[in-house]
């Protein structure tokens, strides 16, 4: 009995669910590091467009992404209640700015759906799949196609 | 295992820093036996290692090395001009064994035979026919151990009388060593073979098994030692040395290590020299078999005679005093691992970022100026400081570690090129960040290759232009207002201007028709893909220009300059700030964001407003300056964060002098105050930016970024990138479709 709780426990994922421009999104928590309030960001030269500016998270100096723009929603405005996901991938860390932390949730991989044809190509590039969760779906996002280590850390 | 590997391979680097600073006191003649001792200490220490870790290679080539080394401690042989270039060439082909150990670099066999071949030859020379015999014999009696055969070799042995004499110092001493294995030593993968062959490379050894815990055959437990050995050690190491072979064993065994009396002297207890002993034969003490000496009879029946210790105390303190030096500083100093370091200096540099920021709230919070509050924060500021500045100093090393490097890199040029120089090394002492130093080693190393491959003379140009045949290459190395000045200095041909033009201009770099200024041509040899060899030669023409020399100072926040003159020898002057933690910069404001401009290549700040701008084509603007004209740059434009200012009248313009000379007036909309600010790279959670060196966080928390001014002039190596910024880094996200 112990055995079978054990192995279900271990298949299951944990993922830390978000809203961009109303819609529901996700993320593995083993990526996330922490999440914290909107700061306004340093501006970037020459960075693309979806790279907001440098933010200070104690002492390291870390690219703050729009995930809006990133994912081709339009830029976000931000405010104050604007939340910045860090998230850790390979060796670097980066912050994803969102629009609201929605849940922690504890979800079983064979949950997942592949990602219907309908979304728009370049959305469908960052995402591996979808969950369906109280009527709400909530698109996985790919972090290593949102942060292809080919372009450095970005 | 990997642990002592990496222990040992430190050492290494610390006993060739100490083989090297012997050699180049000795070669200054200071041959005196305690600077012969250290390079033989060093060797030796080495060869000991060597055998423990079966770094064969290593350990034989130590022993012949050591060999003539001892001649030379003996006064067999003096350290005079035939002896050094072999003793260099012997340290700089052990310093190859230990990094082609380390995994670094292969060694061309062929040189090593040549060079054992003279070093044997050496070893043996003045008639010592008896030194190849007895490394051969010691070779055998490491052997021997393996297969636990006693060999009794007799080694002639100087007198206890020949303690205080300069000879005895080195005179070889018995121990008598117990060595019984716990099942632990097993276990930790240790090996007693491997001891005894540490053992052997001290001095011949004989080994003695004790069997008689030895259980019946059917009852041997397989996992546990019955084993234990007796060992008879001959050597000329000290105790210290002896116990450092069981250093990683000690206590995963039971030894016991006695110093053995000879029977004539063991009578004769007393520390010599006022009981009428006859001063021994130095020149015959360790080295004849069975020898004149009549005491030398019947050494290995001498008993274990711990009453008569003190033969080798008298002697250790003297071996204590030489190595006093060496000594010393190993006590005084603690291994620490960098990563721990470079923790504790991110922590403060958090500390002085917080302290800034809590500084700033106290001012914004309209708090006295004078109260306690105030009082406590300029203390706290204080002490911040001091701690900044004593963690830095941590990292900090004395440059001397990397001119030995050089001078090796020197010798070694020297010998392929046929020329004749000195290295002279100036400020030794000085020190500088690790990362510094460590980044230094290829660009000088270049810098090095090129002074003495083009800059000096054959012997015969030199002595024609009525200069001394040997050339000179100076290494130097001061501080000089809060950074480092690394000097190279060759008092060789100088610079061929003429041809340097003439290079330039068949390499398409400049054209004919432009009018170059000396210190302009001198700056083409850092030009991309430029080399004044007419043939490439197999030293300085590897396809790394002096380009690369200055882009690896740069990326250090370093400058590079030359100056020359025809006939007498040129100068590379590279300054280095201290550390790569902090940097000084000036804060301004462009577009609304804060940037720091780093002040060492800030020449001027001028007001827009009252400085002679003129129109240059369409909407060029230039800078008129009592010494010419200077491009204007916006920073805010090339930076992409505006458009073209129409109006430069309200700001401020700061004048940029590069390390070749080019100026530039980078336009900025304020200037703030100048500061230390601690550097923050972005590589790390990002990638470079065009024109962006680093980022650095101010006391309000926020980011600022660190300009990259090189970047930014008109013309010179970094240039394109101020023209090309923005297009090509958009191509490059074109993937994202962005």
């Amino acid at each position: 009995m112990s055995d079978v709780l054990e192995k279900t426990s271990s298949d299951l994922r944990e993922i830390v669910s978000f809203t961009i421009n109303g819609q529901g999104f996700c993320i593995d928590i083993g990526h996330v590091l922490e999440i914290r309030g909107w700061t306004p960001t340093t501006r970037l030269p020459h960075a693309p467009e979806f790279v907001t500016g440098l933010m200070n998270l104690r002492g390291t100096v870390l690219p703050v992404i729009d995930l809006s723009m990133r994912l081709g929603l339009g830029r976000a405005e931000p405010n104050p209640r604007h939340v910045i996901i860090i998230v850790k991938l390979r060796d670097s860390t980066v912050g994803f700015l969102v629009e609201a932390v929605s849940d922690i949730l504890t979800v079983r991989p064979e949950e997942m759906k592949p990602t219907p044809d309908v979304a728009s190509s370049l959305t469908k590039d960052f995402i591996e799949g979808v969950f369906a969760r109280d009527d709400q779906l909530l698109r996985a996002l790919d972090l290593k196609s949102i942060m292809p280590a080919d372009q450095g850390a970005l | 295992m990997t642990d002592l590997r990496t222990a040992f391979f430190e050492e290494c680097e610390e006993l060739l820093e100490s083989l090297a600073d012997g050699l180049s006191r000795l070669e200054d003649g200071a041959d005196d036996s305690e600077t012969v001792n250290s390079i033989f200490r060093a060797v030796h220490s080495i060869k000991g290692s060597a055998g423990a870790f079966g770094l064969d290679a290593l350990a034989e080539f130590s022993h012949i090395f050591e060999n003539v080394l001892d001649k030379l401690r003996e006064g067999e042989l003096t350290a005079d001009a035939d002896l050094m270039p072999l003793l260099y060439q012997g340290g700089d082909h052990l310093s190859y064994l230990v990094e082609a150990a380390n995994g670094g670099v292969e060694v061309e066999p062929d040189r090593a035979a040549a060079l054992i071949a003279d070093l044997r030859r050496t070893a043996q020379g003045d008639g010592f026919d008896e030194d190849e015999d007895a490394s051969d014999l010691s070779a055998v009696d490491v052997a021997a151990v393996d297969s636990f055969q006693p060999i009794i070799l007799d080694f002639g042995l100087p007198d206890l009388g020949s303690v205080t004499t300069q000879a005895a110092q080195a005179g070889p001493s018995r121990f008598e060593i117990r060595f019984a294995p716990k099942e632990e030593l097993f276990e930790t993968g240790h090996d007693p073979i491997l001891l005894f062959r540490a053992l052997g490379a001290l001095g011949p050894v004989e080994a003695e098994a004790d069997l008689s815990n030895l259980p019946e055959f059917t009852e041997l437990d397989w996992d546990r030692p019955y084993l234990s050995w007796t060992l008879m050690l001959e050597t000329e190491a000290s105790r210290d040395a002896v116990e450092g072979v069981f250093e990683f064993v000690a206590d995963l065994c039971e030894l016991e290590i006695t110093a053995v009396a000879r029977e004539g002297t063991g009578d004769d207890p007393l520390p010599p020299s006022d009981d009428g002993t006859p001063p021994p034969d130095e020149d015959d003490g360790s080295d004849e078999p069975g020898g004149s000496d009549p005491e030398d009879d019947d050494s290995t029946a001498a008993a274990v005679e711990p009453a008569v210790r003190s033969e080798p105390e008298a002697a250790k303190p003297q071996k204590k005093a030489e190595a006093g030096t060496v000594q010393k500083a190993n006590r005084d100093t603690i291994r620490v691992e960098l990563e721990r370091v470079d923790r504790l200096v991110n922590i403060v540099g958090e500390l002085v970022i917080s302290e800034a920021m809590l500084r700033q709230a106290m001012a914004d919070s309209s708090m006295s100026a004078h109260g306690p509050a105030a009082n406590a924060m300029g203390q706290l500021r204080q002490l911040s400081g001091e701690l900044q500045e004593s963690v830095m100093a941590i990292r900090a090393q004395p440059v001397r570690g990397l001119f030995q490097r050089m001078s090796r890199i020197v010798r070694e040029t020297l010998r392929e090129t046929k020329k004749n120089a000195r290295l002279v090394s100036e400020g030794e002492a000085t020190e500088v960040d690790k990362t510094v130093i460590e980044r230094l080693v290829d660009p000088l190393t270049h810098m090095i290759r090129n002074a003495i491959d083009h800059g000096l003379e054959s012997p015969e140009k030199r002595e024609a232009a009525g200069k001394p045949a040997v050339g000179t290459v100076t290494l130097s190395a001061a501080h000089r207002s809060g950074r480092v000045i690394i000097e190279l200095r060759d008092d060789g041909a100088g610079i061929n201007r003429p041809k340097v033009r003439e290079v330039a201009i068949s390499k398409g770099l400049i054209t004919a028709a432009d009018d170059l200024s000396d210190a302009e041509i001198d700056n083409l040899l850092f030009a991309p893909g430029f080399s004044t060899s007419e043939k490439v030669s197999n030293l300085s023409g590897r396809g790394v220009g002096m380009d690369v020399v200055r882009s690896e100072i740069q990326a250090l926040g370093g400058r590079v300059s030359i100056s020359s003159e025809w006939g007498k020898g040129t100068v590379f002057s590279i300054s280095l700030p201290l550390t790569l933690a902090v940097l000084e910069g000036m804060i301004v404001e462009v577009a609304g964001e804060k940037i720091v401009v780093p002040t060492t290549t800030l020449r001027e700040t001028v007001r827009a407003s009252e400085a002679a701008m003129h129109m240059l084509g369409n909407s060029e603007r230039v800078l008129s300056m009592r010494d010419g004209l200077v491009p204007i740059v916006d920073l805010g434009e090339s930076l992409g964060f505006r458009g073209r200012v129409s109006d430069f009248s309200d700001q401020s313009l700061l004048l940029i002098e590069t390390d070749t000379g080019q100026r530039t007036a980078l336009a900025v909309d304020k200037v703030y105050d100048q500061r230390e600010v601690v550097i923050k790279g972005l590589e790390q959670n990002y990638r470079q930016v065009p024109g962006i060196a680093a980022a650095t966080i101010l006391g309000d928390g926020r980011i600022a970024l660190i300009a990259d001014t090189d970047q930014f002039t008109s013309t010179g190596p970094g240039t394109a990138v101020a023209a090309s910024m923005g297009t090509d880094l958009f191509d490059d996200f074109s993937d994202f479709g962005v």
